[in-house]
């Protein structure tokens, strides 16, 4: 920092600054949802409350608690078994390279570059013809299809670093594919699915638009959907929608608190070079 | 060799599901989108029948000459172009600050990056609180701030605001700011991991010679990140075809479709108005878009290793 001079202040005063504008919808998130309805005014809006209350927590809570529940149930067998395909898929492209396996490879990341929208008339076609339209089962089985390409990438690139000596001395001793996994890969994959989990967790709570055209009924939507159709209804409690909107983040929020590191290799693990 | 055969059996075999569905549900179902943009499917009953007719690219004509389609086009391209120039400018400035290791840096680098584990619905929901113009007697939201702070001149209608410079329609600037909040610490995360790349000697050595703060990231560091800053550019491009959920969210079409893009337009379109040829026709476009950008990414990416 020293080699800033004078202005290591100025430098300071701009992450200073940063810092304001990145929590600034924090700040609007916690004045309002701690306050009570009737101090929802315009005039006080950008005040701190002066008294705090959860009772728009509570209203939010009971409107949002069926479906936090249905997100919990998307989110953890969706990333559970993309995470599953995505390590078996990467350790084959990356382990038992064959003619025409790198182009497998690209074919498959494509998959998670395209915008959504050019598949999904087809998708809620498909989706009623098989009896999972509208329903939870079909939104997992969705996701679980388009976390193919982002799963097997991150732990293609991340078993493309394992001393290949490994890998050879075990095949020349006899092992096939399956023992090499078992013995070798699958147990140095922790941090791997660590990474995955987190960001397979992270997407799929937030993601909203296969949430919002696949599930239709209340009684089947996951959380982002609710809390926007919250915003929706009648007069606007802005407070409810507020702590609605903390309920909805907070989970990824714990997840990046607690886990930021890895977090970070999944965003990095996007831009494909990792 | 029969050793080689088996294995190689074994590792499709693997690969098997995963290649047959992104085969059916990617390919395939861009293929079924194409298929159905060409037809006249606009109607639930034909839908739920599957009865249509080949119209050829009526659509796509008839798109060109839709003006919220041309407008979203254009909203999208400008909010592209700005949301990149904010997200590397603040990333950027950002990851070099960061990288020199200001007292309290860890917790300035957790900050800036802590958006990207929130919803779009969630930021949408308080961006839209934000810029809410209320009404000039009963200002809202930053509107209010202003009334209040006695600077009422200051007041506009913000993502409700109908004026635009050329094809540009201001009210997007509350979007690309809520993007720019949402994106900056991406490219800041990507810069950073490339910037710890660079040897230390590299730098020490132009110190050395009088180089300034300056002169060391014009002429060292923006050089070497040249490949990252490209990567970021793509990406954030890409981000942008497919902000539905934000814009959905925060502001929708807005009046006169000043914060319409594609993509919300294709899902209100489809889902709302049952046009599933021109939303399909809308969604090819979008898919084109993207792919002029991430194909050549691709293959560059791959025929590097």
């Amino acid at each position: 920092m020293q080699d800033y001079g004078k202005f290591k202040y100025l430098v300071y005063l701009i992450l200073f600054v940063l810092t304001l504008f990145f929590l600034l919808p924090m700040y609007v998130l916690f004045a309002t949802s701690f306050k009570s309805f009737a101090e929802v005014s315009r005039q006080a809006m950008w005040l701190l409350p002066s008294e705090y209350t959860l009772a728009a927590f509570g209203e939010a809570y009971a409107r949002l608690i069926p479906h936090l529940r249905n997100s919990l149930v998307l989110v953890i067998p969706s990333t559970l078994i993309s995470a599953m395909l995505g390590s078996l898929n990467g350790y084959v492209l990356s382990e038992w390279k064959f003619r025409g396996s790198d182009t497998i490879f690209a074919l498959l990341l494509f998959g998670m570059f395209i915008p959504y929208q050019s598949i999904l008339v087809p998708l809620v076609r498909f989706l009623q013809s098989i009896g999972l339209y509208g329903s939870l089962q079909g939104l997992i089985f969705v996701h679980i299809v388009y976390g193919i390409p982002i799963t097997t990438l991150i732990f293609r690139n991340y078993y493309a670093d394992v001393p290949s000596s490994l890998t050879e001395a075990a095949k020349v001793d006899g092992a096939g594919i399956f023992r090499v996994y078992s013995k070798i890969f699958f147990p140095i994959s922790i941090p791997a699915f660590v990474v995955v989990i987190i960001w397979q967790f992270t997407n799929i709570w937030n993601e909203f638009l296969f949430a919002v055209t696949i599930t239709q009924t209340p009684a089947q939507q996951p959380i982002t959907v609710a809390l926007n159709n919250l915003a929706g209804s009648q007069v606007v409690q802005w407070n409810v929608q507020m702590s609605g909107a903390i309920l909805t983040a907070l989970p990824t929020l714990l997840v990046y608190i607690i886990f930021g590191r890895y977090f970070i290799r999944g965003i990095l693990a996007g831009s494909v070079k990792g | 060799m029969r050793y080689q055969v088996k294995e190689k059996l074994v590792s499709l075999g693997i690969l098997a599901p995963s290649i047959m569905a992104i085969g059916v549900f990617v390919y395939g179902f861009i293929g079924r989108t194409i298929q159905v943009s060409l037809t006249d499917w606009n109607d639930i009953v034909s839908f739920m029948q599957g009865e249509f007719e080949f119209v050829g690219l009526e659509n796509y004509f008839r798109l060109f000459n839709d003006t919220r389609f041309i407008t979203g086009l254009w909203n999208n391209l400008f909010f592209m172009l700005f949301f990149i120039l904010g997200a590397l400018a603040l990333g950027i400035m950002m990851a070099v600050f960061i990288n020199d290791k200001p007292r309290g840096h860890f917790i300035f680098q957790n900050i800036y990056l802590f958006p990207m584990a929130v919803s779009f619905v969630v930021t949408g929901t308080v961006w839209r609180w934000i810029f809410a113009p209320g009404s000039p007697r009963s200002p809202r939201g930053i509107n209010m701030l202003f009334f209040q702070l006695g600077r009422p001149e200051l007041m506009w209608e913000w993502f409700t605001s109908t004026f635009s410079i050329g094809p540009f329609n201001i009210a997007l600037v509350t979007i690309i700011i809520a993007a720019v909040w949402q994106f900056s610490g991406y490219t800041m995360a990507m810069w950073l991991a490339g910037l710890r790349g660079i040897p230390e000697q590299l730098i020490e050595a132009a110190r050395i010679d009088g180089a300034s703060k300056w002169q060391i990231f014009t002429r060292i560091l923006f050089p070497m990140q040249k490949a990252i800053t490209l990567s970021a550019v793509i990406l954030l491009a890409h981000i942008s075809l497919k902000a539905f959920d934000l814009v959905y969210v925060m502001t929708g079409s807005g009046p006169r479709n000043v914060t319409d893009i594609p993509a919300v337009y294709m899902y209100e379109t489809t889902f709302r108005g049952n046009n599933y040829s021109r939303g399909a026709g809308i969604s090819i476009i979008l898919l084109m878009m993207v792919g002029i950008l991430i194909i050549p990414y691709l293959v560059n990416t791959f025929r590097e290793e």
